[in-house]
């Protein structure tokens, strides 16, 4: 049956997460730090505002673009947290998850060939995307010495004619790299210089830990070439809801919508109910789930670097990203030793991009005891792996 | 009684060492104790008893009397479980008399209490009808008076 496949579709690789995790779902007793999600529940006034809107028939379709309340809340959410400002009727979509909205902007922007830069390592879907849409990705790569900041050197390096699209995810999915505002004004030079539209996926900005999150979009003059994605899952831990939006010029919201009312038609409504409560009366909950992952961010970042696994302090998102060098084992072997003796599941940082090597994604969204007992078992693997020093004979 | 939870509810400020001393078990023994009573959901948390009126970030609270329909099969608890999970919701009690829950609520604001009442509480399908007492001010908190300061022992230091 394969010849029938589409070439760009068989010439993906599967998810490396995905394998990692079948032997993981048939092992007992395992600490996972492999979950991209948060392990709150969604806050219940949020979950009840679903329920409320279930019970109150509300079960039907909505505008291509969302509920216009949803819209409007989101307009002045983004006005207020991220200054830049939106018109609620033409520069938001409502999207099923930022996944979703990803994938409507490189749809609507890429030409086959078209060329996308990306930084790396990155989310699994990045590259996926790119190709999905015909399109070419460039990977820019980020490195640990600066704290996985993106620099706009690299990009440099990375750019060939015939680039369309700048892909950033600040903070990153894995490594919890963000970038300071001189870094950022000059990736957006760069991008006014190239004439680069910039695809901004700012799903973890409301976990920031250290200083304040700037989004590109805020930056003069990069309104107009920038598309704001964000969504609900990570800080309001709304992943099963699948609701996120963009932001971003008319035109491109339009091209958007188009590919958007074709295929998904819409956001589930109830999902969209949710995220007006959210919006409304949810930043208590997003506060107080933030501060746990600060104090969690702490620990893990403690431990690895005691355990002797070098790791910087993640900016922000809710993942530690260690090398494992120390060890003397790749990123594979250690995820797989240590998931075989220890019972600990993290992610090998390849699964991110040939630029994680060397390195695993450890997600701190799980309980502060859980996460210690991973700690300990993560020292006691690391002490078991390195060649303890031959005691010197007297 | 479990000696562990006896001596909790007498109120002292224990640690483990010292319930262990006071009870005459090893602290290993009140660890198990307390795991148990945690697990049986008897000692469901811990919680500071604080006098509000001092504490900066002063709440507002207040008192609903809600009536509410009961429903064939769970009778009044699906309801009573769905409002008591509202962060808002401090206690909430199934009671006898002129109304059927009694529910405590705390809020950063009167406008956050108050929204809460109109947007969340009242309009659920079920609710009759609320009443709503905010507190003014409280003068026993948890077993603790409050604003009395120490009280003078008028006992002498040395007596025949």
């Amino acid at each position: 049956m394969k010849r029938f496949v589409a070439r760009h579709v068989a010439s993906l690789p599967k998810s490396g997460i995905r394998d990692f995790f079948e032997i993981v779902a048939k092992m007992k007793d395992v600490v996972s730090l492999g979950i991209g999600e948060p392990d709150f529940d969604t806050p219940w006034a949020i979950r009840e505002a679903a329920i409320y809107a279930l019970e109150k028939g509300k079960t039907h379709y909505t505008s291509n673009l969302g509920l216009i309340e949803l819209r409007r809340a989101i307009s002045r959410y983004v006005d207020s947290h991220y200054g830049v400002d939106y018109r609620p009727d033409d520069e938001v979509i409502v999207t099923v998850g930022v996944s979703e909205a990803i994938d409507l902007a490189l749809r609507a922007l890429l030409n086959p060939g078209d060329k996308v830069l990306y930084h790396q390592p990155c989310y699994v879907s990045y590259h996926p995307s790119v190709t999905l849409a015909h399109g070419i990705g460039l990977p820019v790569p980020t490195r640990a010495e600066d704290g996985f900041a993106l620099n706009v050197a690299d990009i440099e390096r990375a750019w060939q004619p015939g680039c369309k699209v700048l892909m950033m995810n600040l903070p990153c999915n894995p490594t919890g790299g963000t970038c300071d505002l001189p870094r950022l004004e000059a990736i957006a030079r760069f991008a006014v210089e190239k004439d680069l539209i910039i695809l901004s996926d700012e799903i973890y900005s409301e976990l920031v830990y250290d200083g304040v999150h700037t989004s590109i979009a805020s930056l003069p003059g990069l309104k107009e070439r920038t598309l704001f994605l964000h969504g609900f899952s990570k800080a309001f831990a709304m992943t099963g809801f699948r609701i996120g939006y963009a932001c971003g010029p008319a035109e491109l919201i339009d091209a958007m919508m188009k590919v958007h009312q074709y295929s998904m038609l819409c956001a589930p409504i109830l999902s969209q109910e949710a995220a007006i409560e959210a919006l409304a009366h949810g930043e208590d909950s997003v506060k107080a789930m933030r501060e746990q992952y600060h104090r969690r961010r702490d620990l893990v970042v403690r431990r690895f670097n005691a355990a002797g696994l070098a790791c910087g302090a993640p900016g922000g998102a809710f993942y530690a990203f260690p090398s494992v060098a120390s060890t003397g084992l790749n990123d594979r072997d250690f995820a797989y030793g240590l998931l075989e003796s220890q019972r600990v599941a993290v992610v090998p940082g390849t699964a991110f991009g040939e630029n994680g090597r060397g390195y695993v994604r450890a997600s701190f969204a799980t309980g502060y005891d859980q996460l210690s007992e991973a700690c300990d078992r993560i020292e006691r693997f690391v002490n078991a792996a390195v060649p303890c020093p031959e005691p010197s004979s007297s | 009684m479990n000696p562990v939870l006896k001596l909790l509810l007498e109120g002292g400020n224990l640690s483990t060492a010292q319930l262990a001393t006071i009870s005459g078990l090893t602290e290993a023994e009140v660890a198990a104790h307390l795991d148990q009573l945690k697990r049986e959901r008897v000692l469901l948390g811990w919680r500071p008893v604080l006098d509000l009126s001092r504490e900066a970030s002063a709440a507002v609270r207040a008192v609903i009397e809600v009536r509410i329909t009961p429903e064939r099969g769970g009778g009044f608890n699906r309801l009573a479980e769905r409002l008591s999970r509202f962060d808002e919701v401090e206690s909430c009690y199934l009671m006898s008399g002129g109304y059927d829950l009694l529910i405590f609520v705390t809020g950063p604001s009167l406008q956050r209490v108050a929204s809460f009442v109109s947007e969340k509480l009242a309009t659920l399908e079920g609710v009759i009808s609320t009443s709503t007492h905010f507190m003014l001010r409280s003068y026993k908190e948890g077993g603790f008076l409050i604003e009395t300061g120490a009280p003078e022992s008028g006992r002498l230091k040395v007596s025949p």
